[in-house]
């Protein structure tokens, strides 16, 4: 029977067989999820009884929430601080990391450690950093010097940044990675240009350098913003019971999604929010593809 | 190599550059240095200052591992991990070969499927995935921490890049020597893509030692936690006891840390290589 | 023992005699205490020597995760057959389903109207019991003699009244030259019993009450709620005498000797008494305009849904074994709970502890809140507070906020 298939038949026969396993995997364990979020999200199913349809319901009081749309902002807080920041001084980081030799390796590992470990760890650390004195490390050495106690984890202002440092923290050795890659990737030859027309290393970086590593920058961004979006493990960690406080001023969508469905048990409400996350995602996804293209 | 040619010897500013560098890079591991030397600490030193402990003891250690839980999630998160990644080492590449290497109807769509499946974030589909685990008896169970990452879009995408850089005649010469499809895969084609199977190896498994989110779903049980979950429930427990929580970080970051620092070439040339972590 | 539970525990030993002895396990859940573990453990060797065909696997969480993973797992089938639960959580878990009733032959409702306390009537739904409690719990005032000493009062009088707490509280506090707070004269902290001791008693002394009588609706937004949230609050926010989350659990500070008064239930008398090198007493809550009040709350166990056949009879034995005076007793030692059944608990002995006096006098006329979802109501005391201390709103605006927000949750509630 198989010897009477052409080659091209038996190409297609051995690809299926490869995939059976994979393609029955994918469509029980993302696309039928996928569908069911959506569908959950026009229920009440709130894991005490039978799901029933109820339309945009839970849309309409995901709108009307000012908990949504605090967290919402948050999210972009998350992001609208992290991005700029991080990638500030990664870059600065790559850049004369780039040109250094002596002991080159070692000092990329030291910048590349954090992001090899739990985030878990790390937020619990940090937050006692943050404690008050006299137990916190940033307090006690504030007063030690004399300079005021700061709140931080529990300002209503400074508990955000206290949350995302460790965040941008764990992060950066990622960014110097990739930055220094694309920073090698940037071929001699156009340095040796420059110098030879005798262009300052300012106009280099602005008009060689940055330009030439867009592709590297708008990977960066994109990662990275999805990352920014999506922190959880940190804000979980690091404030009173996981609930992203003092007064939600902490909390991020996902801990949001996580509060309805796994504190609430209103998976229909939470689905409804991971719908949010999901477009917004996908716009981010999209703008970077266009970007990309454009060049 | 550009950077050691295009730029003069040594350069006062270099010095400076190099030095703020190295200060930058010591900061980056004092949460690390602070971490350790807490957990080497009393309780009445918590508040000391100091970075090398009066007295440095290795109670706190003792008292943790008295208890056999740290033991239980280490091997909860290691034998996850490691089958997760061996699963997505096996499908992932089997799959991005056959996108790569065979000729049928339906294999752009089979691809762009798997694609498009990157875009939809696991936040969304933890809430499905729970329900299912539920109503399936998957809570609590290995297989339920393991089953969202058997086999992953990210893996399939960067291991048919790869494979489609192995020339075609070489399978085809395979065939002629009368080789089954699968032991073509296996001894021709495979072996050509280590350095991308490494990196895969090397980020699923990071990605599912780090990973938080999914386990503290799925798992009620203590016995069943894995690292992270385990971790943050020790720690909300001695929420006033700052050096067991620091000994409780510090078990938990270090044994993985010293193995991740000895490979850290190879997963710097993965982080390059595929830009992308789990 | 009664001849009632001399009885029930025959009949329950009968019942069980006609079935063959085959090793079975049960799950027991309970949150993270370390006395109330070390307890359950002490009670689950006690019972495996006695029944030594079942096991019972032991169980716990952080209190925060608690509740969730309770609800989680028996909703999924998984998860407990004996579980301990706040009596406050009773409402939500009732309406899903997640408790079976205890049969009248083992545990006979009229014996447990006779034989414990009052107040853990609330157990009862339509003439049925839903879970027991070894335990309950009420408020008192730790205090530690050596701060009061150092702050010149004496150590032998604490304050009896809400000024001479105020007095004694500003006088132990003190705060380092830049002006942080090094020791608390009393402790406010969000992991604490704080939210009782304000609705169940400094509103019942201003002469006003926290909900209606059939727990429908709040009723603290009036003066006499904000006087006594002003009670609360101005302990950080006037007089300097505490800092709010200090320390970041009350108990923390007080075994730290850092702070002074720790207002709290009777479940911290075993881990107080674990302090090492304080000197320390109780005393009862202290009164207000010529009022005393108190807060008494318990844990039950109660035997999930999906407990059936061998397991459902192993767990009504431990259930039975745990609600034992022995273990009552136990508890008590250990723990310092107090001992459900009147019988147990007011002893003379117990009576003229110095220690179990204070509480076992609260629990004459103490309050239970009815709660609706505890936890969730708990939040709103949370943010309350927040607002107040670090958001810049007022404290009546800040009380009429928490009020509407705890109104519409109780409406909610209802209206399913």
């Amino acid at each position: 029977m198989y010897d009477r298939l052409t080659i091209h038949q038996k190409q297609a026969f051995w690809a299926w067989v490869f995939l059976a396993v994979p393609v029955v995997f994918f469509i029980v364990v993302r696309f039928y999820p996928t569908f069911d979020a959506a569908w959950i999200s026009l229920t009440n199913w709130s894991l005490f009884r039978e799901p029933k349809f109820i339309g945009l319901a839970n849309y309409k009081e995901m709108f009307q929430d000012p908990v949504f749309w605090k967290v919402f902002a948050n999210t972009f807080k998350y992001l609208a601080l992290g991005l700029p920041v991080s990638l500030l001084i990664s870059f600065t980081v790559a850049y004369y990391l780039d040109r250094v030799r002596f002991m080159h390796g070692l000092i990329r590992g030291l910048y590349f450690v954090p992001y090899l470990t739990t985030a878990v760890a790390m937020a619990w650390v940090w937050r006692w950093f943050y404690q008050p004195v006299p137990i916190g490390l940033f307090n006690d050495a504030l007063s030690a010097v004399g300079l005021p106690q700061q709140p931080f984890l529990r300002s209503v202002d400074q508990a955000l940044p206290s949350v995302l440092a460790p965040a941008i923290w764990a992060g950066l050795g990622f960014q110097v990675i990739i930055f220094l890659a694309g920073l090698r990737a940037i071929p001699e030859t156009y340095y040796e240009a420059a110098r030879i027309d005798g262009v300052g290393a300012w106009t280099i970086l602005w008009e060689i350098t940055l330009p030439l590593l867009k592709p590297t920058l708008l990977f960066l961004i994109v990662i990275s913003s999805i990352g920014f979006l999506r922190i959880f493990d940190q804000v979980y960690n690091m404030t009173v019971d996981g609930q992203g406080g003092p007064l939600n001023a902490t909390r991020p969508l996902v801990l949001n999604i996580y509060n309805s469905a796994f504190v609430d048990y209103d998976m229909g409400y939470a689905t409804a929010q991971t719908m949010v996350l999901f477009l917004v995602l996908l716009v981010i996804t999209i703008v970077q593809l266009r970007l990309l293209r454009s060049k | 190599m550009s950077a050691a040619l295009h730029r003069p010897r040594i350069a006062p500013g270099r010095i400076v550059a190099w030095t703020l560098l190295a200060l930058g890079g010591i900061v980056m591991i004092m949460p690390f240095v602070f971490m350790i030397s807490t957990s080497l600490k009393t309780p009445e030193q918590v508040y000391d200052l100091r970075l090398i402990p009066l007295r440095p003891t290795l109670k706190n250690y003792v008292e943790l591992f008295a208890d056999a839980r740290f033991l239980n999630w280490f091997v909860n998160s290691l034998v996850t991990s490691t089958i997760v990644t061996l699963s997505v080492l096996f499908f992932d590449s089997l799959v991005g070969y056959t996108l790569a290497k065979y000729r049928f109807r339906g294999r752009s769509f089979v691809f762009i499927a798997i694609l498009s499946t990157l875009m939809i974030p696991t936040e969304m589909l933890v809430i499905p995935w729970y329900l299912m685990s539920a109503s399936l008896g998957w809570i609590d169970t290995y297989w339920g921490i393991m089953f969202p990452g058997l086999i992953t879009g990210f893996g399939v995408f960067l291991m048919r890049q790869f494979f489609s850089t192995v020339p075609d005649e070489l399978i085809d010469a395979a065939r002629i020597d009368g080789l089954s499809e699968f032991r073509i895969w296996w001894e021709i084609a495979l072996p050509l893509v280590t350095p991308a199977m490494s990196a895969l190896a090397i980020f699923t498994f990071l990605g599912n030692w780090t990973a938080f989110l999914w386990p503290l779903i799925v798992t009620s049980e203590k016995d069943l936690f894995t690292v992270p979950v385990g971790l943050s429930s020790f720690a909300s427990e001695n929420l006033t006891r700052w050096e067991m929580v620091m000994t409780g970080a510090a078990v938990s970051t270090i044994p993985t840390l010293i193995v991740f620092i000895v490979f850290q070439k190879y997963i710097i040339r993965g982080v390059v290589l595929s830009g992308l972590k789990g | 023992m009664t001849l009632r539970t001399m009885i029930a525990s025959a009949a329950l030993g009968a019942a069980l005699l006609s079935t063959p002895a085959v090793a079975v396990e049960i799950e027991y859940w309970q949150y993270y205490f370390e006395g109330r573990v070390t307890a359950i453990d002490q009670l689950i060797e006690q019972f495996e020597a006695e029944n030594p065909d079942i096991t019972v696997k032991h169980t716990h969480f952080p209190y925060a995760q608690y509740r969730t993973k309770v609800a989680a797992a028996v909703m999924a089938g998984e998860g407990p057959d004996v579980v301990q639960l706040y009596y406050g959580w009773l409402p939500d878990f009732m309406k899903a389903g997640l408790l079976q009733p205890l049969p009248a032959e083992v545990f006979d409702p009229a014996t447990i109207d006779a034989e414990y306390f009052p107040i853990v009537g609330r157990m009862k739904i339509d003439g049925q019991y839903y879970g027991l409690p070894t335990a309950v719990r009420s408020l008192a005032m730790f205090y530690n003699k050596d701060l009061f000493k150092k702050a010149g009062l004496d150590p032998e009088s604490p304050p009896a009244t809400y000024a001479e707490l105020v007095e004694a509280a500003k006088a132990i506090a003190e705060h380092d030259s830049a002006g942080n707070l090094l020791v608390a004269g009393i402790t406010a902290t969000p992991v604490a019993q704080d939210a009782h001791w304000w609705r169940e008693v400094l509103i019942r002394q201003h002469g006003g009450t926290p909900y209606s009588d059939d727990g429908r609706t709040v009723t603290y937004n009036t003066p006499e709620g904000a006087a006594a949230l002003h009670d609360y609050t101005d302990m950080f926010m006037v007089h300097d005498a505490t800092e709010y989350g200090f320390m970041n659990e009350s108990q923390a500070s007080f075994a730290a000797q850092r702070a002074g008064i720790l207002i709290d239930g009777s479940f911290r008398i075993g881990a107080v008494q674990q302090m090492e090198g304080l000197d320390w007493g109780v005393a009862p809550l202290p009164t207000q305009n010529g009022v005393a009040s108190n807060y008494a709350s318990y844990w039950v166990n109660g035997i999930t849904r999906g407990t059936e056949g061998e397991e459902l009879e192993a767990s009504l034995k431990f259930l039975e074994f745990i609600t034992r005076p022995e273990a009552m007793q136990l508890w008590l030692d250990v723990v310092g709970e107090l001992p459900a059944r009147p019988e147990v608990a007011l002893t003379e002995g117990n009576l003229a502890n110095p220690v179990y006096g204070p509480f076992l006098a609260g629990l004459d006329g103490a309050q239970t809140t009815e709660f609706v979802n505890e936890s969730a109501q708990r939040q709103i005391w949370l943010d309350m507070i927040d607002r107040i201390n670090i958001g810049g709103v007022s404290v009546e605006d800040s009380l009429a906020e928490a009020a509407a927000a705890e109104q519409k949750l109780i409406d909610e509630f209802h209206a399913e």
